[in-house]
């Protein structure tokens, strides 16, 4: 690793017009999809380039190709200029390409010298220890050989995969997603090392959907949305709005919501808290969830959906049974068979595995849910399962087919259809459309809006945000396990749902703050923990509020005297519903002019350019 | 390179047709190894799987003044079916819900020690419909407790119920060994490592004159119904099923994975320790450091073979019970090594397991590609 390191050293700005790496016109197609379509981007030696995208938008298909994985369509990739095949990920590596992925390709039984001595058959163990000793102190990767791969937290582990990655000597690293599992202090601990490998001339590939990181890290970004390059833009010189905007897109129109009524709170989370040893724990996350509404949870993925969507089914029980109340009952220690007979229903996210039993039939699988309600013999849960094919529209051929034959837009209306069928008061919905095509989705957000509209309560835990501007009433956005203020989707714009995703604050403040603030610190050689929880004045809610949210009957709002508790908006007349054609699409200047109340949205960010104002947690400005 | 594939949709009739296989596949390369060894083939066919139908066509053929005796081979393949039935069944029901309890062999020796120890406290006078009846329940609760071990260490350490179960199998030998050498030695048996002989009203009365078979084929019967309305008809057994499919979507369902691990680990010890005192209070009759223990290994075999189903379990019981029998005929007639028997159940284990792996997967020919 030294000679090469010293060989790449002092090359940097020289090959500004032959690229180190370029990508042309590169597109691939999974049989209908297109997962990459006629994408091009540049990387130079000392340069890291920000590859953006949401979930879905082809980053993970494009990396596959640059590994040798997959190979594109049409397109070509250009080394120092000249046109070069990745046949495989040996052959990647030999061109000098290295790869750090989101998850870890570690044997847990071997010692991290053993791992490494894996990935380098050709060298010695003494050698590669040599390597493994000057690599770690160069850049501050610090890892013992000799400890079992098991035994190292999750950023130990990812230092042996980028250990592993330097050894074979790259000069181009691509990052899938290399924070996702790691805390806010190990994420710092990375740039760290990514700043001075940078500084020594290797090009980097960031992959990721956290905005701070790429403001924080790479020189410029390149944006994917739905396969396509959207955008490039320097991520110093541009907003995170801007960024989060060209990311995620328009919003669609929202659908009728016409004719409904909002009614009290009926599924209450107070400071929920759930400690885990795998995943995002939860940090007091509250929000209320009333009759006659869509409450919608954004986040971008592995945030601490599951955990919540566990703590509220009843998978995982919380430790305080006050924490999770319906109608002011308090359910956190039942199991999901006493919440079911509350009348709540759940539908998770994963479908074969969770949700239903790939080898089960459609009755089967029915009584996973409805043994609950004792409805157990197989005539009746057939003629049932039967009714729910008929009125959730579940195509199939066979006559009782098991649920791992069904497309998973087939199979997503059967599972939504199940728990519907019963006409539940509560349903907690995880990713209700995920990869289901555009028609089967339209149909479980149209059952979902009349659940509301019959006066049920629906908390739906989404990464789709154009999911959540069409059904969802309010929105909170959950980010590294902790809940957002809840927010009325009028109110909102994907560009702050975006921006509260990636742990920024709401800012009304003009763009400008937005890069004075931020400072470059590429030589540091210390981490500072920079985590500061601040407090940003913004127009929300509270004021729209005194509007009605459905034209259909008069709101009145009572103020909630503590801020961390969102607003209780009571109807005085529930039973009026008079049908409005089409309400309006709402004004989004209104919520950006001038805020006549504020209130507080608290985050945790991980560098200080966007804190106008540094305060305590949980203040009132 | 040879890879496996997994089959998109596995048939059923395979699943059905693969202990047939397995058992033909067993006999066929069983006999090969006979020839190898020098011996007659054909004979040893005979001798190892024809005679329990060879005899009770012999029955059929004797006039009714002349019979005794000749059901005694068939009624020992019963006789020996009965443990291996019970511990089968409890092991399916561990297996469908995805634990594997290994240690049977030493829940039925607590099943035995416990049965053993109410057959030798209790009054001599008292009847044996209650004398029997504790021994049996005993012997339930001796094999429930041991298997609560390795469910506890499961659910609060997260301890591999494999290794634990089967460690603890040892354990219980050793248990019984200290036993029967120490505190319940018989004072009359001449320094015999073995108990007294248990009291008449703790042994389980003969079915048929001239053989060994005894009531507890009824029980048998019985417990085999009750488990098959269980498992298919109640929501218990359908908890087992789901969560051994998908652990995840029976917690969804509501079923706990720690009431789960303990209800199974329950059954399944209760059941092997009541074939422990069933064995201990009918054949036996009394404690000693042999009690054929490893019957709970070869319901493994059972459960296996049966399909962990209770209809598969009891024919399957059945056949292992003849390679039992007939490998003792074979030991006695042919000289055919002991161990031999041990070979079959080897055999027959791999062969349905490779079947089974071929119901899920195929295989494919893949030539090695250079990078």
């Amino acid at each position: 690793m030294g000679q090469n390191a010293g060989g790449i050293k002092g090359v940097t700005a020289s090959h500004e017009h032959t690229p180190l790496f370029e990508a042309r016109g590169i597109s691939k197609s999974f049989g209908d999809v297109t997962a990459n379509k006629d994408i091009s981007l540049k990387v130079d030696t000392g340069e890291i380039l920000a590859l953006l995208g949401e979930n879905g938008a082809g980053k993970s298909t494009f990396v596959k190709m640059t590994d040798g994985v997959l190979r594109p369509d049409s397109g070509a990739f250009l080394w120092n200029g000249k046109q070069i095949t990745i046949k495989s990920p040996a052959a990647a590596k030999r061109i000098g390409i290295g790869m750090i992925f989101q998850h870890f390709s570690s044997f847990e039984a071997l010692t991290v010298l053993e791992n490494l001595a894996l990935a380098l058959p050709q060298r010695s163990l003494r050698a590669i220890r040599r390597d493994v000793a000057e690599v770690s102190e160069r850049y501050g990767l610090s890892v013992n050989p000799k400890s079992r791969v098991e035994r190292l937290s999750a950023g130990e582990k990812q230092r042996v995969e980028i250990v592993r990655a330097l050894l074979q000597q790259p000069k181009l690293l691509i990052l899938d997603e290399p924070t996702s599992v790691l805390t806010p202090q190990e994420a710092d601990g990375l740039f760290t090392t990514l700043d001075s490998l940078a500084e020594d001339g290797m090009a980097m590939i960031y992959i990721s959907h956290r905005l701070s990181e790429i403001k924080e890290l790479c020189d410029s970004a390149t944006i994917l949305r739905h396969g396509e390059v959207v955008g490039s833009c320097d991520p110093q010189s541009t907003s995170v709005s801007e960024i989060a905007e060209m990311m995620i897109g328009k919003t669609a129109d929202p659908i009728d919501r016409a004719g409904a009524y909002v009614g009290g709170p009926r599924l209450v989370v107070d400071n929920l808290s759930i400690p885990v040893k795998e995943g995002v724990p939860l940090k007091n996350i509250s929000f209320s969830a009333r009759r006659g509404e869509i409450m919608g949870i954004a986040g971008i993925a592995g945030e601490g959906q599951d955990t919540l969507f566990a703590a509220l089914s009843g998978e995982r029980r919380t430790p305080k049974a006050q924490s999770i109340k319906i109608d002011g009952q308090p359910i956190g220690t039942m199991g999901p068979t006493s919440r079911r007979r509350k009348n709540i229903a759940f539908a998770p996210e994963q479908r074969l595995g969770h949700a239903a039993i790939a080898d089960f039939s459609l009755s089967e699988n029915l009584r996973l849910t409805r043994h609950a309600m004792r409805e157990f013999s197989n005539r009746k849960l057939r003629a049932r399962s039967l009714k729910i094919r008929e009125d959730y529209d579940v195509r199939s051929s066979a006559n009782d087919p098991k649920a791992g034959t069904l497309s998973g837009g087939n199979l997503q209306k059967f599972v939504i259809g199940r728990e519907l069928d019963r006409h539940p008061d509560v349903f907690v919905v995880a990713q209700p459309t995920w990869g289901v095509d555009a028609g089967a989705a339209s149909s479980i957000r149209n059952k979902l809006l009349s659940v509301a509209q019959r006066g049920g309560t629906v908390v739906v835990i989404s990464q789709d945000l154009d999911e959540i501007f069409q059904i969802a009433d309010r929105v909170a956005v959950l980010h590294r396990g902790e809940l957002s203020q809840t927010h009325l989707v009028h109110d909102m714009t994907p560009d702050k749902i975006g921006m509260l995703m990636s742990g920024e604050d709401i800012d009304s403040e003009p763009k400008s703050t937005t890069t004075q603030n931020f400072t470059r610190n590429r030589a540091r050689k210390t981490t500072e923990t920079t985590e500061e929880t601040i407090a940003v004045r913004t127009g929300t809610a509270h004021e729209q509020t005194k509007e009605p949210i459905r034209q259909a009957a008069p709101l009145s709002v009572v103020e909630s005297p503590k801020p961390a508790t969102p607003p209780v908006i009571t109807s005085s007349a529930m039973t009026s519903s008079v049908s409005v054609p089409q309400s309006p699409p709402p004004a989004k200047s209104a919520s950006q002019s001038s805020p006549r109340r504020r209130i507080l949205v608290s985050g945790t960010v991980t560098t200080p350019w966007t804190a106008p104002e540094v305060i305590q947690k949980g203040t009132v400005l | 390179m040879i890879t496996l594939e997994k089959r998109l949709a596995p048939s059923t009739s395979a699943s059905i047709l693969s202990p047939i296989i397995a058992i033909t596949l067993t006999i066929i390369c069983g006999l090969l190894m006979i020839q190898a060894a020098g011996k007659s083939p054909v004979e040893a066919f005979d001798v190892y799987f024809l005679f329990p139908f060879n005899d009770i066509n012999t029955y059929l053929n004797t006039a009714p003044e002349d019979r005794g005796g000749l059901l005694y081979q068939p009624a020992e393949v019963l006789v020996k079916a009965i443990p291996l039935a019970l511990i089968g069944i409890g092991l399916a029901i561990a297996f469908r819900a995805g634990l594997f309890n290994i240690g049977a062999p030493g829940q039925y020796i607590l099943g035995a020690i416990f049965a053993g120890g109410v057959a030798l406290h209790v009054p001599e006078n008292l009847s044996r419909f209650i004398v029997l009846p504790l021994c049996l329940i005993a012997g339930a609760f001796g094999g429930l407790l041991w298997a609560l071990i390795p469910a506890f260490l499961r659910v609060r350490a997260g301890a591999n119920e494999i290794l634990t179960s089967l460690m603890l199998t040892y354990v219980a030998a050793l248990l019984l060994d200290w036993i029967v050498r120490g505190p319940w030695k018989d004072p009359a048996g001449f320094g015999f490592p073995q108990t007294p002989d248990f009291p008449e009203s703790a042994i389980i009365p003969i079915i048929l004159e001239g053989t060994r078979l005894h009531w507890g084929l009824a029980l048998v019967l019985i417990i085999f119904a009750v488990l098959w309305f269980i498992l298919a008809r109640t929501v218990t057994g359908f908890r087992f099923t789901v969560t051994g499919l998908a652990p995840k979507a029976a917690h969804f369902a509501g079923f706990n994975q720690r009431g789960t691990v303990y209800l199974v680990f329950l059954i399944s010890g209760a059941l092997a320790g009541l074939a422990g005192a069933i064995e201990a209070t009918s054949t036996i009759g009394q404690l000693q450091p042999e009690i054929s223990a490893e019957y709970g290994f070869a319901a493994i075999i059972v459960a296996f073979l049966g399909r962990l189903h209770p209809v598969g379990i009891l024919l399957a019981a059945l056949v292992l019970a003849i390679t039992y029998i007939g490998g003792e005929n074979a030991q006695i007639s042919l000289g055919l090594p002991k161990n031999a028997t041990l070979v079959f159940q080897g055999m027959l284990l791999l062969f349905l397991l490779t079947c089974d792996a071929l119901i899920h997967y195929r295989l494919r020919w893949r030539t090695r590609r250079r990078a």
